[in-house]
């Protein structure tokens, strides 16, 4: 062996040189292939971080809300005429009055219907709300005068957090010259202010961006998933077992195999088909309830629990279960006592994957009404109600830059839901998870 | 007001396992060992006899309840209501429901509506309060009979386990009956479809504008249902999305199992599937509002006509989605071939991209192909980001820069909003979920039979 590889054979010596002569160009493609694999990494990753630099650069501000302090005198005069604080007349006075008389207290030079207009459309229609529960608290207000915070209408939030170009011709921006001049100078006499944006938290949808919040999304999403939970999990973890531990091995139930795995990839939105079909138009269940919608997404996250439940039950070891039947357990005790506890872990973080993937899934739940305009937070399972991803599609339609951000906000709120739980699944997986 | 009716016999129930538990104590006499099951087991049992009978019968009554009590509303009504038509009769009862739901009405309530809804209210009441003595009662005597049949001899375990059996098998049977459901739901409306539209239509036809006339000699409204147009748009929209995702998906499964340390590989696997969990109204928001706008800048400082929906946009960022589902499918196919394939080639001198190219590409190919074949089923299925942003006017053409629409965004625009069952246009939207249903079932078992085939080789 050493002869030949020191033996300087002409043809050996051939073959190591064009060897060697391909070297670099090999090593070249060598590196060029590692840079490829490198920028796809880096571009997936990029595109990770983009979205969420886009999506909270858009949605933080929203979290925020403008208020004018404005000089409310509560006159007796427009509140209880009558003078005997009936809570009717105190119910149905026209606040809206108070809030006009105070802008004009704050500037008295306006004058003329369309100045006057423009003025009262700083502050937002939510005020004479405001004044009006305030008064219904604490009736000894009647009559007294108060510094209060008001809400701000959309433009000026939108001027205030920056987002309108002041240079535009005055035709093009939404909010005009005059109005600019007013907030300008309730700014430099400290009457303006942001604070914490609560309305988007405790209201439901309005076609006033100031004045909408996701509550009424928040309570639909919660309550459909609700009803998807206690519906697909106990069928799940049942399916898994049956499939796993009881049925026999025949066509049948790899028939039922085999559906299964095809309906884990079937289009959500075919989904959303069946149940308009089945259960609104043929059971006839109320359309945009959250039951209609838990009903159809429980169909659509049961593959998902159950091909995640199976993969729990084949990892318990067959031991387990000989020993349980050894000392005399019946096959049904020998899995309720035995490989359901040991398999419960990944069960439950193929759940809440599963459930988590519910959560933003809205294809389906177009189809069966869920898209309505509801301003009312349901109460119930049957209540009309949207859930959070498509209050999002419908925000996002909007045209208003005030939409826009609370869109962005709205998304951040379930990006964070959707943390949550998966964060919440693998710590479960984490903590729980035996290797045998 | 039912939960509050289920919530009681749940706790009903709870109670009767504990008298099965304890009648079943005092029936063995001290002798536990007498007894042939475990006394949880006797617990079961009542508590089975005393939900199950129960449920079966709420259940029942909840669903007809309504229709019943309509029933007798209106042949309580006066004649002249009664012997409406058909569809005017089904008008009176939805002003009815309408007024004892208090809602608005379409009409000023006369007398005759207004007595009509407090019979309803009536009856509803008495409904229900015969509901819940029926199923208490119900629940009571069921505890009662199987409070005086345990005995000894009683093999409870046996039955309770053979009421478990029966309900693991009925759940495992779900998934053929959502499967069939999604079948015959779609079939259904499709044949409806297809006695009004031409099946041949439908399939070759090249124009696609369904707004069907209100009067006859109204113009612009044809309804034309050739579905071409969307298929072509569709395939764009993914053949777009597969250009993106499949080299960056590839190239990064291969990186990141061939080449990266494993703490890089740690933090860029999950990082990526983020991705996979971000919800995709999230991708048809950062497509309309960010992607699309951009792509129009671009182009028009390009000198080039771009729509502000273009097709271009949402396959961009539909394969920015797909992106995890081709990287961690192939990551799981490349680690399925064997290392001595791999050793084997770098003994003869291979480089590591060599050795990729020509000995792992090839041996992993079906399963690369089974997971592309999974990620274009996704593509074509996938409705909101193309709902989001792209156009609605059916556009037969190959450019990526014009507007098109997808088979997902026309079933969605046909079905939201007011329908009527019996229009052509809202059932082309369930014979459009009909080929969709195809098309990907098709493609997934394929694609899944050569994932198969493929693990089967090297296990």
């Amino acid at each position: 062996m050493n002869k030949v590889i020191s033996s300087p054979d002409p043809l050996q010596r051939n073959i190591k040189t064009i060897v060697n002569a391909s070297l670099p160009r090999r090593h070249a493609a060598e590196r060029r292939f590692r840079w490829y694999g490198l920028i796809a990494v880096s571009l997936g990753l990029a595109f990770v971080v983009l979205m969420f630099g886009n999506i909270i650069s858009k949605g933080y501000p929203a979290f925020w809300q403008t208020y004018i302090q404005v000089p409310i005198q509560f006159d007796p005069a427009v509140i209880d005429p009558q003078g005997n604080r009936d809570p009717q007349a105190l119910q149905s006075a026209d606040y809206a009055a108070l809030v006009r008389a105070g802008m004009r207290r704050m500037f008295p030079a306006v004058e003329g219907r369309l100045e006057l207009r423009a003025l009262y459309g700083l502050v937002s229609s939510d005020g004479a709300l405001e004044l009006q529960n305030r008064v219904l608290q604490n009736p000894e207000l009647i009559g007294a005068e108060q510094e209060i915070w008001l809400l701000a209408s959309a433009n000026v939030d939108t001027l205030i957090k920056g987002n309108i170009e002041r240079s535009l011709d005055e035709t093009e921006r939404p909010i005009k010259d005059n109005q600019i001049g007013w907030v300008d100078q309730l700014q430099a006499a400290g009457q303006i202010e942001k604070q914490f944006n609560t309305i988007l938290f405790s209201s439901g949808d309005s076609r006033e961006p100031e004045q909408a919040g996701i509550r009424g999304a928040l309570m639909g999403s919660f309550y459909t998933l609700l009803i998807t939970f206690l519906l697909s999990f106990p069928i799940g973890v049942a399916t898994a077992v049956y499939l796993e531990e009881f049925a026999p091995k025949n066509r049948w139930t790899d028939l039922i195999e085999v559906n299964i795995n095809n309906l884990a990839a079937v289009p959500s939105i075919v989904f959303g088909l069946l149940g308009l079909a089945v259960f609104i138009n043929f059971f006839g269940l109320p359309r945009s309830a959250p039951l209609v919608g838990g009903l159809v997404l429980s169909l659509m996250t049961l593959p998902v629990i159950i091909i995640a439940g199976r993969a729990a039950l084949t990892s318990v070891p067959p031991s387990i279960r000989e020993a349980a039947l050894g000392v005399g357990a019946s096959k049904l005790q020998m899995v309720g006592h035995h490989v359901l506890p040991l398999a419960m872990p990944g069960m439950l973080t193929g759940s809440i994957i599963g459930m988590a993937r519910a959560l933003g899934e809205s294809a389906p739940l177009l189809m069966i009404g869920m898209v309505a305009f509801i301003v009312d937070v349901p109460k119930s399972f049957t209540d009309p109600a949207t859930v959070l991803p498509v209050q999002i599609f419908l925000w996002s339609d909007l045209p208003e830059r005030a939409f826009v951000e609370r869109t962005s906000a709205a998304i951040m709120v379930l990006l964070a839901f959707m943390i949550v739980m998966n964060g919440l699944a693998i710590i479960l997986r984490k903590r729980f998870e035996r290797r045998w | 007001m039912f939960i509050y009716l289920f919530l009681s016999l749940l706790l009903l129930s709870a109670g009767a396992y504990h008298l099965g538990r304890k009648r079943a104590f005092v029936v063995a006499n001290g002798h536990i060992r007498k007894l042939h099951s475990l006394p949880s087991f006797y617990g079961s049992y009542t508590a089975l006899w005393c939900f199950l009978p129960a449920l079966i019968v709420f259940g029942l009554w909840i669903t007809f309840q309504q229709g019943f009590i309509i029933d007798l509303v209106v042949a309580g009504m006066p004649p002249e209501l009664r012997n409406l038509p058909p569809d005017q009769l089904n008008l009176v009862v939805n002003d009815l429901k309408n007024l004892v739901g208090g809602n608005f009405v379409s009409s000023a309530p006369n007398p005759a509506m207004l007595a009509a809804a407090d019979h309803y209210r009536h009856l509803r009441t008495v409904g229900n309060a015969a509901l819940w003595v029926t199923v208490l009662s119900l629940a009571i005597l069921g505890v009662v009979h199987a409070w005086r049949a345990i005995s000894p001899t009683l093999r409870a375990r046996n039955r309770v386990e053979r009421v478990v059996n029966v309900f693991l098998i009925a759940s495992s049977t779900i998934a053929i009956f959502t499967t069939l459901g999604i079948v015959l739901s779609v079939v259904f409306e499709s044949i409806l479809f297809f006695q009004k539209v031409p099946i041949s239509e439908f399939l070759f036809g090249l124009q696609w504008s369904p707004q069907t006339a209100l009067r006859a000699d109204q113009t612009g409204s044809s309804g034309a249902f050739g579905s071409v147009p969307l298929f072509a748009g569709t395939l764009l929209i993914s053949g777009i999305a597969m250009v993106i995702a499949v080299p960056i998906g590839l190239m990064s499964a291969l990186f990141l199992s061939e080449y990266a340390t494993p703490k890089f590989r740690a933090v860029a696997k999950p990082a990526l599937e983020v991705l996979a969990g971000i919800p995709t109204v999230v991708y048809g928001f950062f497509a309309a509002l960010t992607v699309a706008p951009l792509i129009r800048e671009i182009g028009t400082s390009m000198g080039l006509h771009v729509a502000s929906e273009s097709a271009l946009a949402a396959g961009l960022v539909m394969g920015i989605m797909i992106i995890p589902f081709v990287s961690s499918l192939s990551d799981d196919v490349i680690n399925a071939v064997p290392q001595s394939m791999r050793d084997g080639s770098y003994a003869l001198g291979a480089t590591k991209s060599e050795t990729i190219k020509r000995v792992l590409l090839p041996a992993a190919l079906p399963g690369i192909v089974g997971s592309i074949l999974l990620a274009v089923s996704r593509a074509i299925g996938e409705t909101m980001i193309v709902v989001m942003a792209a156009g609605l006017s059916a556009n037969l053409t190959a450019n990526p820069l014009e507007a098109v629409t997808t088979v997902t965004v026309q079933i969605v625009t046909l079905l939201t909003g007011d329908q009527e069952f019996d229009s052509p246009k809202t059932l082309a939207a369930f014979a459009l979920g009909l080929m969709l249903f195809i098309v990907t079932l098709i493609l997934n078992i394929i694609a899944l039979q050569v994932v198969r085939k493929y693990r089967e080789q090297y296990e």
